[in-house]
């Protein structure tokens, strides 16, 4: 293992140190009340009737959650240990700080421990401090089939734009049912698919997750270094992107985006009804220029199939330590939705319109 | 004395006191300890390899809350303390799931000290708590598939007449078999679920890390209640 590290076992606490050195925005709390239950959270106070965004997981998908705090997106996140889902008396902390007396969207991704630990927080919340909560699961990626047979759908690369969108509506003040519900919206409408090079080695276990030989990919991890569906042999980055593409259009959701713009192509109108947001993400350890040659492939293949992009973000967002790879995430948006995308954001990871 | 003492009630002493329950759960905190490496091998050939670590940082937590001078009136206050430091410590679904189970055992355990048919009803509300919160079924390649197995046998050795200290190895026994068997199964929730049959051959880390929760009490009680003539 070859890490910039001082003690395995500090990795998370040293980490979010510097996240609040570098933004004096944020502040990490580690809350003694609690048992010494530890957030990020926006070092402003949560406006009154403002509802409030709380997010969390395992760490080590950086910037997500602690770099999506702030104005315009979270207003607390809720960091576990690497891979390991936070704790509930973490999250009941980040409640208690944040709720300015509108409630609490807890956006959850779909992990069993994730889900578990969210839940008994909710409740806790409740009974224990009266403050409403209400859930948005995000579970987009396609990878994950047959969700009888599964824990059902992960939730990766659309977390992203559920809490920039939802962040925005609560940031106009809508109520807390309102918020909720933007955030399902966006889930539903987005889906995800990813592509690994290389296995995560996370400090604590010190060894590469997997082994990957060098003419082979993984097709369709998680972000938490488990390996993916299968294992094929590396091809060209267009092959890749089509792969992913393919994966993603096939589902039911973007049918409309595809016959839409069919429509309108043949009724000369241009193409209408296909626009999405599409993220090409790195899971680490995958440099940016390799990142855009999936996203010039992306265009491609969407212009090919009369998809409109209307936004476009990447880079690295959610990762997953040092694994080499990229996801993709496509987000069929309404002029709502695209209109809260745009709003004003100012967190460490993502920042515009300012 | 102690001759005399045991030959007065020989059943009487097969029963879990304060004392011997907290010898179990250290002796569990023990073997997650000695166990670390195995079960975060395990989990990283199906999961995120965090199952170890996890384990092993609930177990101290609980070994420093319950140990020492911590003194509890009840069994169940005990167990409820161990529920809520493993859900407060854990993360992970086994922190929920395993906090759940303990809590739920301990609620029906409100003396200071319980006999075999107590203990049943424990660990069925323990059970239940598991399958409520986790949603899993037998088979699914979970600690459901060592956690059953133990509680119905010991559900079955109490009820055929054997006292606390025989059905608790029957159970570790069971469970220990149990998690084996999960090695050839497609896991249907949890992390490993996602990859599918991939996850065939592997042995389930959350099995592994019941049976041997089931093998510290038999130990346990073999040792604390085996000494007695």
């Amino acid at each position: 293992m070859k890490k910039f590290l001082n003690n395995p076992d500090a990795y998370v606490a040293e980490s979010l140190a510097g996240l609040a050195a570098a933004h004096p925005t944020l502040t990490v709390v580690t809350d003694a009340a609690e048992g010494g239950a530890t957030f990020v959270r926006r070092t402003a106070r949560t406006r009154p009737g403002k509802v409030a965004l709380v997010s969390g997981g395992g760490s080590g998908h950086e910037p997500l959650h602690g770099g999506f705090v702030g104005v315009g997106m979270l207003d607390a996140a809720c960091p576990g240990e690497v891979f390991t889902s936070p704790v509930p008396g973490q999250m009941l902390a980040a409640v208690r700080a944040v709720d300015s007396g509108a409630g609490v969207v807890f956006v959850v991704k779909n992990y069993t421990g994730d889900v578990l630990n969210f839940q008994m927080a909710a409740e806790l919340a409740v009974e224990e401090a009266g403050i409403a909560v209400e859930t948005v699961l995000v579970d987009d990626d396609v990878a994950v089939q047959d969700s009888t047979w599964t824990a059902g759908r992960r939730g990766t690369g659309a977390t992203v734009l559920v809490e920039k969108i939802a962040g925005a509506l609560a940031e106009r003040g809508a109520e807390m049912a309102a918020v909720a519900d933007m955030g399902r919206r966006v889930n539903a409408r987005s889906r995800s698919f990813a592509v690994a090079l290389t296995a995560c080695t996370t400090p604590a276990n010190g060894k590469p997750g997997f082994l990957l030989p060098e003419d082979e990919m993984e097709v369709g991890v998680g972000i938490h270094g488990e390996p993916g569906r299968r294992r094929a042999k590396l091809a060209s980055a267009r092959e890749v992107a089509k792969l992913a593409l393919d994966a993603i259009l096939a589902e039911p959701v973007f049918a409309g985006a595809q016959a839409g713009a069919q429509a309108g192509a043949q009724a000369g109108t241009g193409a209408d009804g296909g626009d999405v947001i599409v993220m090409v993400n790195g899971l680490g350890a995958t440099p940016l220029s390799e990142l855009y040659i999936l996203f010039h492939e992306v265009s491609r293949l969407l212009a090919g199939r009369g998809v409109t992009i209307a936004r476009s973000l990447v880079g690295n967002y959610v990762t997953s330590l040092d694994m080499a790879g990229a996801s993709f995430t496509l987000c069929q948006v309404d002029d709502e939705m695209l209109e809260l995308w745009d709003a004003p954001v100012n967190t460490p990871a993502l920042r515009w319109g300012l | 004395m102690n001759a005399g003492d045991s030959g007065e009630g020989g059943n009487r002493v097969d029963t879990l006191d304060i004392e011997t329950t907290r010898a179990w759960i250290l002796a569990t905190a023990a073997a997650v300890d000695s166990h670390r490496d195995v079960l975060t091998e395990l989990d990283a050939a199906i999961g995120d390899a965090d199952h170890g670590a996890n384990m092993h940082r609930g177990f101290t937590a609980v070994a420093a809350a319950v140990g020492g001078d911590y003194a509890p009136e009840t069994v169940g206050q005990l167990l409820g303390k161990v529920g809520m430091t493993l859900i407060s410590s854990v993360g992970g679904a086994s922190g929920p799931l395993y906090g759940s189970a303990f809590r739920a055992a301990g609620r029906q355990l409100a003396t200071p000290e319980a006999d075999g048919d107590q203990f049943a009803l424990a660990l069925r509300a323990a059970l239940d708590a598991v399958r409520a919160l986790g949603a899993a079924a037998a088979g699914d390649k979970t600690m459901v598939d060592a956690l059953m197995p133990a509680v119905t046998t010991f559900d079955e050795a109490v009820t055929s007449g054997a006292g606390l200290r025989a059905a608790a190895r029957a159970a570790a026994t069971a469970a220990d078999a149990g998690a084996r068997a999960t090695t050839p199964l497609q896991a249907r929730k949890g992390r490993a679920s996602y990859l599918g049959e991939r996850s065939i051959g592997h042995q389930d880390p959350g099995a592994t890390s019941t049976a041997l929760i089931f093998a510290a009490l038999a130990d346990t009680l073999d040792g604390t209640l085996g000494r007695m003539p």
